[in-house]
């Protein structure tokens, strides 16, 4: 690592060190949880009752609100657990190893999510549960991915070659992002093109836009909560001979 | 804006509301899921280590 300054250095290891991360996290969480509410409440007010009914869609499209922001949480932390992964098999540092795998039943959620809602917009909209169109299967292998980081991190019993195999898995399917972003352009879908990246004139009013924006920060804020609960447990797992979650029990009890 | 038209979704209630519900469920479910199992964890190691050590 001595390329990288060693202030920076420094500042990493003592941030990444489990009892350190550990506290971080229970400080952190309060304020996280206040911020999550803050953006949630006034995106579901805006989105099911100030956003006008759609003259096309009536108000079907207020599963957007949704099913967007879960869509873009599915790319989002599966890219992350790509950059986690890196980061474990470069410098094999242990908590990037932990919230790699803590993220994954999160994105796995979000997934879910984004398909489940999708189904129950498109029988209404397009008179059908599913379609093997592009943007759907791609997604649907995502929903897999995610699967299989899960299963391959609890088939190997040492934890660190599970972080190894878990890191390389999630590196090669990050080729998949791309097809998912893309697969609305490349090939004709059923499902529609993009409404919101279009920064130029986006597709979408703006008392429609803001509550979709609200909750898609709110959905990245949960990120963070589940991420570091999720991280707590699996650290504990880990380090649980380890002297500082000894001190850790001697307080608590 | 009535409660039971705000319910109704324009006749998309179900599409609407299951969404929302699924949501829900799935959200709470991967916040509280680590959370219940750390406290289970804690308990056991605190047990674990009142045990007097031979």
């Amino acid at each position: 690592m001595s390329f990288i300054p060693a202030p920076i250095s420094r500042f990493f290891h003592r941030t990444a060190s489990p009892p350190h991360f550990y506290a971080l996290a229970n400080r952190f969480i309060p304020w996280l949880t206040v911020l999550f509410l803050l953006l949630l409440i006034p995106g579901l007010y805006g989105g099911l009752i100030m956003a006008p009914t759609d003259y096309q869609q009536g108000d079907s499209y207020r599963i957007i609100y949704i099913h967007v922001p879960a869509a873009w949480m599915s790319l989002f932390i599966y890219v992350l657990m790509a950059v986690m992964g890196g980061i474990a098999l470069i410098w094999r540092m242990k908590l990037a190893e932990v919230m790699l795998i803590s993220s994954a039943p999160i994105g796995a959620g979000f997934t879910f999510i984004a398909l489940v809602t999708g189904s129950l917009w498109g029988k209404p909209m397009w008179g059908t549960w599913w379609v093997w169109d592009a943007r759907l299967t791609s997604e649907l292998i995502l929903l897999f991915l995610y699967l299989g980081v899960i299963s391959l991190h609890g088939a190997i019993e040492d934890k660190r070659n599970a972080a190894r195999a878990v890191s390389i898995l999630a590196l090669v399917g990050v080729v998949n992002i791309p097809i998912i972003h893309y697969s609305v352009e490349w090939w004709n879908t059923l499902h529609q093109g993009p409404t919101v990246s279009k920064m130029d004139k986006p597709s979408i009013h703006i008392s429609m836009l803001i509550p979709l924006l609200l909750m898609a920060v709110a959905f990245k804020v949960y990120y963070a909560i589940a991420l570091l609960q999720a991280a707590k447990l699996e650290l504990l797992k880990r380090e649980s001979s380890a002297q500082w979650v000894k001190n850790l029990l001697e307080k608590t009890v | 804006m009535t409660l039971g038209s705000f319910l109704d979704m324009g006749g998309y209630a179900f599409y609407v509301w299951t969404s929302y519900g699924i949501t829900t469920a799935v959200l709470l479910f991967n916040l509280l899921a680590p959370i219940v199992q750390r406290k289970q964890l804690l308990r056991q190691l605190a047990l674990k280590q009142k045990r007097p050590q031979r």
